[in-house]
């Protein structure tokens, strides 16, 4: 198993430095902790994340954990140029996976291109609420596919198997537009991977899967590939349901034994149109930014200073598109 | 196969276990080799392995060699560990060996489906029951890689990645420059894998090569039951390298799966040739080529 690097999660002599333990308070819970939050140094650069859409999205859903929404612009979509640095600079760092979220994605206008740029390096993921893919553009999308030798997979988020339960959530007719444009891409095609965050509780998880599997064979999609993620407590969806308490967080007891790499910023940056974040759910996060350029971010240990670094804890690779791989370093 | 001149314990391997038998790697110095024969995942289907040793030393290689996964899936894991033993091939180990010689709760594939989950259970606690304490003891001495030459080349022969046991290198989720930093960080000029069950194979630059020897188990997900293994050999310096099909008693296989109670899930893809399980880690493009 691989195991915690113990030397850079316990204090190092002379004890932590100025400033480290002070990310809980620039996390906003207001108070300086006492203790130092463990670190995480990036062991490698696996998956490269980009905010391509910034925080602009079509729809105002309310579980965002990063309250996305048509007029949230505090992050701005990148452009293409951007992007195109980044991929630059991620073949030096051997990156094995590029994926793309927002917002919504395909607001970006230079989309198409920017994943044309991607696959002729390696395999590309979109986070897509799918909303805005008519056949068109699915068919260009499967082009682009066709054409690399590398995958490109459409990661389509539903959060109901009715237009009611989705609707409740992702807002009126978000249900409706996001089956046609999956029909889109599984008639080019694709076989997305419908993401959708567990609402109900974790025993009738079998049934909403089944459930799932009936609406896409409706759909004419008989190899359904459906990945069920844990709420994160943040954003929206902190005042739909509820906040983490003050005790979710990670702390250097409960890191003794575990291994590392089912959390994100062990192998993973993402990168926004105004620097470099530890992962895709700490966009916001002042602890969380790692620098201006992918190489600074990469050099730099992640603080687990957020609660939200508990669900990664909890649940492990809850962004990548399959399981972890990790836990069995030889 | 007996021992050749220039053969050698790989670097970085360990001691081996008592019950290993010698073979061409406990020498003093590294091993060469004019033709290789590099056997993916076994998964108990110790019909095939027995048909493509038999196949191999027919084309003339002088090692033979199995990249890890000996259990899974098939039935009665003693005769596949059974056959190696006899066959005297090194063994680098797999997840699958690593978890059943330590007896830990799963295969470590990292799968969170649920139905991949249900059955890599059933698969994972029939062959931890089923194996003896004896080969199990064996396969806690296969080493985590085995370094020869081939020829004038540097092979590195590894289960899923020189950094990771059980990672997939897909072809279509593993780009180029990843493979090539890896290839040179581990001064090879060959890396050899298997994990993901299917075999490709990429040149890495100039002369470098990635073969992933795909799985003597199963067949390739490609709706036919023949199964691969890899042939590699050195020509003018350069990597010269074939998958080779085999073909097998599948209907054999498929009796003894069913009187050993395993699922008809698995039994079909032995008959078809389509996986029918494991598919949650298939990229899009992989699994588009499959049926389910």
């Amino acid at each position: 198993m691989a195991r915690v690097d113990l030397d850079v999660l316990d204090p190092p002599p002379g004890g932590w430095r100025a400033g480290e333990g002070k990310a809980r308070e620039a996390a906003g819970s207001g108070e300086i902790s006492p203790a130092p939050v463990p670190t995480v140094p990036l062991e490698a650069l696996d998956e490269l994340w980009f905010q391509v859409s910034g925080t602009v999205c079509n729809l105002r859903c309310n579980h965002c954990f990063i309250s996305c929404a048509p007029d949230n612009h505090s992050f701005w979509f990148m452009t293409r140029e951007q992007v195109r640095e980044a991929l630059d600079d991620s073949v030096e760092l051997a990156v094995k996976a590029y994926y793309f979220t927002g917002g919504e994605p395909f607001m970006n206008r230079e989309m198409e291109g920017i994943l044309a740029d991607t696959l002729a390096l390696g395999p590309a993921t979109v986070l897509t609420n799918a909303t805005l893919m008519p056949r068109r553009r699915a068919r260009a999308l499967a082009r682009l596919a066709a054409d690399s030798l590398y995958t490109l997979e459409m990661r389509v988020s539903l959060d109901g198997v009715t237009r009611e339960m989705n609707d409740a959530i992702r807002g009126e007719g978000a249900f409706d537009r996001c089956i046609e444009g999956t029909a889109h891409l599984v008639e080019a095609g694709f076989l997305p991977i419908l993401t959708c965050m567990r609402s109900w509780p974790e025993s009738e998880t079998d049934r909403y899967l089944a459930d799932f599997r009936e609406l896409l064979a409706g759909l004419g999609y008989h190899q359904p590939r459906i990945k069920i993620l844990p709420p994160l407590l943040m954003g929206e969806e902190a005042k739909r349901t509820r906040g983490y308490e003050e005790t979710e967080r990670i702390t250097h007891e409960m890191l003794h034994g575990f291994d590392l790499g089912n959390l994100l910023c062990r192998r993973a940056r993402l990168v926004t149109a105004r620097g470099v974040q530890a992962c895709p759910i700490l966009l916001e996060a002042p602890s969380a930014r790692m620098g201006d350029t992918l190489a600074e971010a990469a050099s730099k240990p992640v603080p687990l200073a957020e609660s939200a670094c508990f669900t990664c804890y909890l649940s492990g690779a809850i962004c990548s598109n399959t399981g972890s791989t990790t836990g069995a370093d030889r | 196969m007996g021992a050749r001149e220039g053969e050698g314990a790989p670097r970085g391997t360990r001691p081996a276990a008592s019950l290993w038998r010698p073979g061409p790697f406990a020498h003093a110095e590294r091993p060469r080799v004019r033709r290789v024969a590099a056997f993916g995942g076994i998964y108990s289907n110790h019909l095939a392995l027995e048909a493509a040793i038999a196949d191999a030393r027919d084309r003339g290689a002088d090692l033979l060699l199995c990249l890890g996964d000996l259990g899974a899936f098939g039935p009665s894991p003693d005769r596949t560990a059974e056959t190696l033993r006899a066959a005297e091939i090194p063994v680098v180990r797999g997840n699958y060996d690593d978890s059943i010689a330590r007896g830990l709760d799963d295969c470590q594939c990292g799968y969170t489906d649920p139905k991949d989950n249900h059955y890599a259970r059933i698969s994972y606690d029939y062959t931890l029951a089923k194996t003896s304490s004896e080969h199990r003891e064996w396969m806690g001495g296969f080493p985590g890689e085995l370094r020869f030459r081939l020829g004038a080349l540097e092979v590195l022969a590894v289960h899923g990645s020189p950094r990771r046991m059980n990672e997939f290198l897909w072809e279509t989720t593993t780009p180029t420059h990843f493979l090539g930093g890896m290839i040179r960080q581990a001064g090879a000029d060959v890396l050899l894998g298997t994990h993901t069950g299917i075999h490709w194979s990429r040149q890495v630059g100039s002369g470098a090569w990635y073969v992933n020897a795909g799985a003597l188990g199963r067949p390739p997900n490609d709706g036919n039951p023949e199964v691969w293994y890899a042939m590699l050999e050195e020509e003018g310096g350069e990597l010269k390298h074939e998958f080779v099909p085999v073909s097998y008693a599948v209907d054999d296989l498929a009796d003894e799966m069913a009187d050993e109670g395993l699922p008809e899930e698995f039994i079909e893809t032995i008959r078809t040739g389509w996986w029918t399980t494991c598919l949650e880690v298939l990229p899009g493009k992989e699994r588009s080529r499959g049926r389910y």
